[in-house]
């Protein structure tokens, strides 16, 4: 398996559902290959960061528009 | 192809046990690929008793609606900034996907969870506020993926943890300007997919792509999001 096997590869294997004989050569290149250990590694990071980011507040007037957009129209019955 | 209940539109896809329905306004079909029918994540705390609350905001409790929108609408806002990238723009987007639900309410049959079609209505009241934004550039459908998004070009050790080296505040802004940055159409398979954690299928039937699609472009948007965090968090030299 080559660096850009790997690289085709890198989707599956981040999300963990790659069969096992392809994990087995996967895991055999990124433990001679560092390159590739950079790149899983970087790629991985990327992704927890924007799993773990703060989620953009609710702000108070923005909630409180909603709300009252809402309250007008929830005194009408649904269609 | 059936026709969804709700519109009468078009879909493909049926997967066993996540039906979608298509969301109000949507005016067009998504035909969506076979897939191997991999089971939806089960996401217990957005689904907890969500069947109940929609049953009874149809029979017209008002209370059950205003509990489902105090429940889902920080996700939303959320969701609606994400693809937007415009406070004002977000803030139409999520009142008219509220209000829409409400109103298509009687039509919802109920094949998907109420979250995934209060959604799918937000993926495209946003995505049409992209569209008049930037008329004749934003498109979902077209091939955009190209050999060249899977060169890597930085290989660099990130050195410590950007959570250390960056105040909380200094990486959001960084995190924001850099998925601002991406095409939508990575964008927005980046943000279902891996932030607000739908499947591979889900997000397919969401966007209107096939599954190979999905997968293609979130290797892709992965990939150019590492490229331009590299940029922030690549290891200083030592002076």
């Amino acid at each position: 398996m080559k660096c850009r096997d790997i690289i085709k590869e890198l989707g599956s294997y981040l999300n963990g559902d790659t069969d096992s004989a392809l994990l087995a050569e996967v895991e055999r290149h990124l433990a001679h290959c560092e390159d590739c250990r950079l790149v899983v590694d970087t790629t991985r990071k990327t992704i927890h960061l924007f799993c773990n980011s703060q989620p953009a507040p609710l702000p108070d007037d923005v909630r409180g528009r909603l709300h009252k957009a809402l309250e007008n129209r929830l005194r009408r019955r649904p269609s | 192809m059936g026709v969804c209940a709700c519109c009468g539109n078009g879909y493909g896809n049926l997967m066993s046990g996540s039906r979608m329905e298509c969301a109000p306004g949507s005016s067009r079909s998504n035909p969506v690929e076979p897939t191997s029918a991999k089971p939806a994540q089960a996401r217990p705390s957005v689904s907890d008793g969500e069947g109940e609350l929609v049953a009874r905001a149809k029979a017209g409790d008002v209370r059950a609606f205003e509990e489902l929108v105090n429940r889902y609408e920080r996700k939303i806002f959320r969701l609606a900034m994400n693809i937007t990238q415009n406070r004002e723009d977000a803030e139409d987007v999520m009142q008219e996907a509220f209000l829409k639900s409400y109103s298509h309410l009687g039509g919802f049959q109920g094949d998907s969870r109420f979250y995934t079609w209060l959604v799918r209505i937000t993926v495209n009241e946003g995505l049409m506020k992209l569209r008049k934004r930037r008329p004749g550039h934003v498109s979902l459908d077209e091939s955009i993926e190209t050999e060249d998004d899977l060169v890597i070009r930085e290989l660099e050790d990130w050195g410590p943890s950007p959570e250390q080296r960056y105040a909380q505040t200094e990486l959001q802004d960084i995190l924001q300007a850099v998925i601002a940055d991406l095409d939508p159409a990575f964008r927005m398979v980046f943000l279902l997919r891996d932030v607000e954690d739908f499947s591979t299928e889900e997000t397919a039937e969401l966007l209107g792509l096939t599954i190979p699609a999905v997968k293609s472009r979130l290797l892709r948007a992965r990939l150019k999001l590492r490229q331009k965090l590299n940029r922030y968090f690549h290891k200083r030299e030592e002076n």
